[in-house]
């Protein structure tokens, strides 16, 4: 039952990347780079992705965890740390020089691999590699 | 513009109630960048779940591509070395990070987390800066 619920999710999710337009590194790119380049001819639209997301998920949020514990397991697994860290900052910058660098971020990257384009192949086995990358070091972070 | 808008709100709201699903079901964070890494054995605790995550994204991403192929299209032809950089970038950032577009900049906005608001400014404007000068 857990993997069905996963599997679900993950599908669902897969489905709203495609249909919202996340999956299209150029309008990954053209959302980005509009900022610096003076807003011409600026496909903002993927403002909306978040928009529609975050009013879904925010508004269900607070229903889901009045429950004691979700359906499937006895208790929730929702992070609570609060403290603002080097590793925090640091690493999220990295990430989004890499998101602004390739157009992809993890998710999309892993929907379009049924593409057949090489692109979400190449970038997601680097993105392991990145992964690997640190764990080999994060003992000198 | 407008059908753009549309999709962007329609796609999200699927993103979101997808999230939904996975915390009232497993309790869990949709973390995309921690899930494929407690997938590689890189941290402690059960995988399969997160297998099954990662197999419904794959098949979603078969649907999509049998259904409207142009959605999966990258008309970039960016070189190979930009992608392998912009991957391996990714990969240890988000782990570094702990968290991605789908864990801080959906999850953790959404619970008003105050490490995923900082986080996401990062990442966008890290994300503005890069895709803007290069």
């Amino acid at each position: 039952m857990k993997k069905l619920a996963a599997f679900s999710s993950g599908l669902l999710f897969a489905l709203g990347l495609g249909i919202s337009g996340m999956t299209q590194p150029q309008k990954i790119i053209g959302f980005l780079s509009g900022f610096l380049n003076g807003f011409s001819n600026w496909d903002y639209s993927l403002i909306f992705v978040m928009v529609g997301a975050i009013a879904v998920h925010a508004l269900t949020y607070g229903l889901i965890r009045k429950r004691k514990s979700p359906l499937l397991d006895v208790s929730f697994h929702v992070p609570n740390r609060t403290d603002i860290t080097p590793q925090l900052v640091l690493g999220s910058a990295i990430f989004g020089i890499g998101w602004g660098l390739g157009g992809y971020c993890p998710g999309p990257a892993i929907t379009s691999l049924a593409s057949g384009n090489s692109s979400p192949w190449i970038f997601l086995i680097s993105m392991i590699g990145g992964m690997y990358l640190h764990q080999l070091v994060k003992d000198r972070l | 513009m407008m059908s753009s808008i549309i999709r962007a709100i329609l796609g999200g709201a699927l993103i979101g109630a997808a999230s939904s699903l996975m915390l009232l079901t497993l309790g869990r964070v949709t973390g995309i960048s921690g899930i494929l890494n407690g997938v590689l054995g890189l941290e402690k605790g059960q995988m399969s779940w997160r297998s099954f995550f990662l197999l419904g994204l794959v098949c979603g991403g078969l649907i999509l591509n049998y259904l409207a192929p142009e959605v999966l299209n990258n008309s970039l032809n960016y070189p190979d070395i930009r992608l392998v950089a912009a991957g391996l970038l990714v990969g240890f950032g988000t782990v570094l990070g702990s968290g991605c577009t789908s864990g801080h900049g959906i999850c953790g906005l959404s619970r008003l987390s105050i490490r995923s608001l900082i986080a996401t400014l990062t990442f966008m404007l890290l994300g503005i800066l890069t895709a803007g000068i290069l």
